[in-house]
């Protein structure tokens, strides 16, 4: 078995691990906050969320069957 | 029949240092050679640092991960849903099938949305990849690719062209023509190479650059134009089954998700892997960033569905119910984040309230798998496609 082969990954992966534990992280209150904030503020545009008048989307306007 | 298997000693000259010992295969550059233990133990330590053994790096490795947890957990004084109690409950929803897209002869494997809000482009196990107009139901283009499962398709930001690949481990562009007497799989145009199955694709902010996923464990950035590799992203440990590409006003970064239960957060430029998450507990079908590019939201062959927060650097919300079982292929976000759509191998759609966890609608109508979801540019509906050969628009 070559043990030699398993030096670069882990060096590799330390590496990584290192990146990762230096990330600048915010609190989960403070995420969730802006989260909701960005919903509340964009629910008036959102048409699956509140629905909009039947003209204006297309996809529920009624269509016609011309029977000739 | 004897079948034990026996430690066999070679004798002979070691490659290295040419002593008679007992020799042990060792594998420099693929090439196989037979070295001493002595010679191995030795090229075994080669390229560490003067303080590093094998052994160190391994303790290292692990005392990283445990602190990496230990941050993340500091930070976790609330859940999301304990946020969002003030917030109004969401009423009843009345969603139901718009249109029905028929003409696939097999199972829908991909589909995505044209800008302009309207057309469709979908791809089927049977080859075939159609162009829609949703609005009409009429088919606009349609070419068989040379392979079976087409597992990826995309539309180009300018509408005048689709990307699609699959089990010929390529990602192909084809120009959209209207022309009549052009046969459209004439101007095709092979841009990515991988070694496996293509699972995902997607144009940049442009129609010059594609990214895809594949089989091979890999992501990668090409020049539609040169068909030139403009960068790769290696990281994952087995398939790669999704990706989703950051919002244009976030920066260059994209997610993807695979096999190894992981997602993980990539920049574009570097190909660096900036962020990863573990907790799924299976495989990851489907990921999909928040309006905002703050947080992504997975869905996973473990039937939950989870969102994570960027910034945060965490799991959230985790959408689930015991009486669902199986396995979440496919999610995508309402325009303002709020809810959730998710299309399950149960031939539902769980529609689910973002901020408080809870499910809000269940939308029946496909008779076999749905495979594929996505909700239009300007958020009025959104299209979902089956293992049924059909596809739905609901709004």
């Amino acid at each position: 078995m070559s043990s030699g082969a398993s030096v670069n990954p882990l060096q590799r992966l330390v590496e990584q691990l290192r990146l990762e534990a230096g990330v600048e992280r915010i609190k989960v209150s403070q995420a969730a906050a802006e989260l909701q904030q960005y919903c509340l503020q964009n629910a008036c545009k959102d048409a699956l969320l509140v629905g909009v008048p039947a003209g204006s989307n297309s996809f529920r306007e009624p269509r016609f069957c011309a029977l000739f | 029949m004897c079948d034990q298997t026996f430690l066999v000693n070679v004798f002979g000259s070691c490659d290295k240092c040419f002593k008679q010992r007992a020799l042990r295969p060792v594998f420099k550059k693929s090439q196989q050679l037979s070295y001493c233990s002595m010679c191995a133990e030795i090229m075994a330590t080669d390229g560490l640092h003067e303080n590093q053994t094998l052994a160190s790096l391994k303790s290292e490795a692990e005392c990283l991960k445990g602190k990496l947890e230990e941050e993340r957990a500091k930070l976790h004084d609330v859940e999301l849903h304990q946020v969002a109690e003030r917030v109004e409950a969401l009423g009843q929803f009345v969603m139901k099938t718009r249109r029905t897209l028929k003409g696939h002869g097999n199972k829908v494997l991909c589909m995505d949305w044209c800008k302009d809000k309207r057309r469709i482009v979908s791809s089927s196990q049977d080859g075939k990849v159609i162009v829609w107009d949703s609005f009409t139901t009429n088919k606009e283009h349609a070419v068989t690719m040379p392979c079976t499962w087409v597992m990826a398709c995309a539309y180009a930001p300018s509408g005048c062209a689709i990307a699609c690949g699959g089990l010929d481990n390529k990602c192909s562009v084809y120009p959209l023509t209207f022309d009549k007497n052009e046969n459209m799989a004439a101007k095709k145009k092979s841009v990515a190479m991988h070694t496996n199955y293509l699972s995902a694709c997607s144009f940049t902010n442009s129609d010059m650059q594609i990214l895809t996923a594949s089989g091979d464990g890999t992501c990668a950035l090409w020049d539609v134009e040169s068909g030139q590799l403009l960068q790769s992203f290696h990281g994952h440990g087995a398939d790669v089954l999704c990706l989703d590409l950051a919002p244009s006003e976030t920066g260059n970064t994209f997610v993807s998700g695979g096999c190894d239960k992981k997602a993980m957060v990539w920049d574009m430029r570097s190909g660096q892997c900036v962020q990863a998450f573990e907790t799924h507990e299976s495989d990851i079908n489907s990921v999909r960033y928040y309006p905002s590019g703050d947080a992504f939201a997975s869905g996973s062959d473990d039937a939950t569905c989870r969102l994570y927060d960027l910034r945060a650097d965490r799991e959230v919300s985790i959408y689930s119910k015991e009486s669902i079982i199986f396995g979440a292929s496919s999610v995508d976000f309402s325009l303002s984040g709020r809810l959730l759509f998710a299309g399950y191998n149960d031939y539902t759609i769980n529609v689910w309230d973002v901020l408080k966890g809870s499910r809000v609608s269940i939308l029946f109508g496909h008779e076999n798998r749905v495979s594929t979801l996505r909700v239009s540019p300007d958020g009025t509906a959104f299209c979902s496609g089956s293992w049924d050969h059909t596809l739905r628009v609901w709004a």
